[in-house]
């Protein structure tokens, strides 16, 4: 599903320039729950930007679903993130004047997809995150778990390659990030290829295969034996 | 087709209404430019309407010619020499001169505005008698309230008719008598009464209290043989007046033998002048009024374009997190343009129907005042076709600046946490 060879960033910082991915070599199959950990520094969050289209590469090759992800322009990358990607943000970033269902909507909107079949894939999505009840409430209804199950909903809606979430249970307290990981496991079993950037151990613990990042290289690589969180729940 | 797009609008509507009383305060200056716009162009018409009414029947055309006295001595003549004009001037005018269109030559009864005491059963009136071909009806026309104007019938025969001003009639008739067909005398003559005119602007050289009887019939009745008093004349509309008149002017001095450098001895005067000078005057006014109009709305756009900027700074997070679920930049864009669009739209229409009020107050006070020359101040179809377009215009490449600023927050701003 992702494939990265020998990937290269540096950022340029004034007059000196910053390497922080060093020779990535990575990739993922389809249907993996993959926890990206590794110190503030480590280049996690570069990674991240990579994989999400956020930000380009200056050297190596990133292939996701078979399709080369290099020189894209605005519009193309913007594209293919709605096609490919689908986000889960630390502080969940709902449009707050958007009812839940309006927010699950909203990458269908841009994909064009009509009022009525995007309204009823919303309630759809909603269904499966167990707030159907909710899709006519405004972010500010919901409380913090619910509003990260409402971004869950959203990054399915567009029914992406590969869920990517950065810190998704960073904003949460530790019950409330056991629901959501409970959640992001089931959407796992269903099939789905899920990327996970954390500096949570027990986090990272519920995925399948831990990769560590130190100083822009992977230090470590394992699967694991994934730690079920609904037995917190 | 985007612009029909529900979603698109209902976007642009609830980012307007999230913070109104901002919208409102800014549309302001967009609000005061139209009503400026529209009040100045409003006035502008009602002031060519003013002045519409105070020439009505004035043909913008026309020139009149009249004798004076010589001012230098030419060919053993002295200066101080009257000049006189003779009906064979008309026949060589329309021949030799190929602007003019008709010539109507005139004659007052004891000279240029001298009244005559015209009688009536026993009752007076002091008016002005004019021999007249029925041609001056093009030059200067008359409104007629009762009857009929002279026409090439009576001239031709030399019918002992005339057609009475309004004041005339109010002189030698009681009210609601129709005066057709009755006689009044001058001089001990009687001619029939076939019309009663009144005067069709405001302003009128001949007044409301004349009489106007057939040129033959002055000549016949008061022995005024070839004598002309004063020509109006018409001159054919692809032509200038004033050229007109400098060829007239050369013909009638050499018939006359006065010197070519006399300037006193033919008195003129070129009516198209005047219509000259009021479309000059209008025509200022009404680039005025667009001028400052235009200026007054460019601040008030760039006003909306500077909240509009301010309100991209505030969402920049939200448009951060619109591109990473997959907006594309054309996407981000077209919502703030139309944004812009319809906050100065909406704002021009308040303005609009505000001013519309404005100019119907401002009719009604001066419907009873005839003194000034204001007359239904309107603005046309054009003008606000016009205004809107370049209105709009205006928003979408103001609209630019915030959607390009918008167009600039990456994808990135979405995982950054404040």
């Amino acid at each position: 599903m992702i494939e990265i060879k020998n990937l290269h960033k540096s950022y340029k910082m004034g007059s000196n320039s910053l390497h922080v991915l060093k020779g990535i070599n990575f990739s993922v199959e389809e249907g993996e729950l993959v926890a990206i950990m590794g110190s503030s520094g480590s280049g996690k969050s570069t990674l991240l930007n990579i994989l999400g289209m956020l930000d380009e590469l200056d050297e190596g090759s990133y292939t996701l679903d078979g399709v080369p992800i290099k020189n894209l322009n605005e519009t193309k990358a913007a594209q293919y993130r709605n096609k490919f990607l689908g986000f889960i943000f630390q502080s969940f970033n709902l449009i707050n004047y958007k009812t839940a269902a309006e927010n699950v909507a909203l990458p269908l909107y841009y994909q064009k997809v009509g009022r009525k079949e995007r309204h009823e894939k919303a309630l759809k999505y909603l269904e499966r995150v167990g707030l159907k009840e909710w899709a006519t409430h405004l972010p500010s209804e919901l409380s913090g778990g619910q509003k990260q199950r409402v971004a869950i909903a959203r990054a399915m809606a567009a029914e992406p390659k590969v869920l990517l979430a950065d810190e998704p249970t960073g904003a949460l307290d530790s019950k409330t990030s056991y629901e959501v990981m409970d959640l992001i496991q089931k959407i796992n079993d269903a099939g789905n290829t899920i990327l996970i950037v954390t500096h949570e151990p027990d986090i990272a613990d519920m995925c399948k295969r831990i990769v560590h990042l130190k100083d822009g290289v992977i230090v470590e690589d394992k699967k694991i034996e994934q730690v079920r969180a609904s037995q917190y729940v | 087709m985007w612009l029909f797009d529900r979603d698109l609008w209902s976007e642009v509507f609830s980012t307007l209404t999230k913070n109104m009383l901002r919208t409102v305060l800014t549309t302001l200056g967009v609000i005061f430019a139209i009503i400026i716009l529209i009040l100045l162009l409003g006035s502008a018409t009602g002031m060519i309407n003013g002045f519409d009414r105070i020439f009505a029947g004035k043909a913008s055309n026309s020139l009149f010619v009249w004798g004076q006295e010589t001012s230098m001595p030419y060919k053993g003549f002295e200066r101080g020499r009257p000049v006189e004009y003779e009906m064979d001037d008309i026949t060589m005018l329309s021949k030799r001169v190929e602007e003019v269109d008709v010539i109507s030559p005139r004659i007052e009864l004891g000279g240029f505005q001298q009244a005559v005491v015209v009688k009536r059963e026993g009752r007076t009136s002091g008016s002005r008698v004019f021999g007249d071909f029925s041609t001056i009806d093009l030059v200067n026309k008359k409104k007629i309230v009762e009857g009929r104007f002279i026409n090439l019938n009576d001239v031709n025969n030399g019918k002992k008719v005339c057609v009475i001003g309004l004041e005339t009639y109010e002189l030698l008739f009681d009210k609601g008598i129709s005066a057709i067909g009755k006689d009044i005398s001058i001089n001990n003559i009687y001619f029939t009464v076939i019309g009663v005119y009144e005067k069709s602007g405001d302003f009128d050289f001949d007044g409301e209290n004349s009489v106007i009887i057939p040129f033959t019939t002055f000549q016949r009745s008061f022995n005024s043989g070839e004598r002309v008093g004063w020509m109006a004349i018409l001159i054919k509309p692809e032509y200038p007046v004033a050229q007109a008149e400098a060829k007239i002017k050369e013909l009638l001095k050499v018939k006359y033998d006065i010197h070519p450098d006399d300037n006193r001895a033919i008195g003129s005067f070129d009516f198209s002048q005047i219509f000259t000078a009021i479309s000059a005057f209008t025509m200022v006014l009404q680039g005025f009024a667009f001028f400052v109009g235009i200026f007054t709305m460019l601040a008030g756009v760039i006003a909306v374009s500077n909240i509009l900027l301010i309100t991209v700074k505030e969402r920049t997070k939200e448009i951060g997190v619109r591109r990473a679920l997959g907006a594309t930049p054309k996407v981000i864009k077209r919502q703030i343009i139309l944004e812009s669009i319809v906050l100065t739209v909406v704002a021009g229409a308040v303005g609009f129907i505000i001013a519309v009020g404005f100019l119907y107050i401002l009719n009604v006070q001066t419907a009873s005042n005839t003194d000034v020359p204001f007359v239904n101040p309107t603005v046309s179809m054009t003008q606000i076709l016009v205004s809107f377009t370049l209105m709009t215009l205006l928003s979408i490449l103001i609209g630019l600046i915030p959607a390009r600023r918008a167009v600039r927050i990456k994808p990135i701003e979405a995982l950054r946490e404040d």
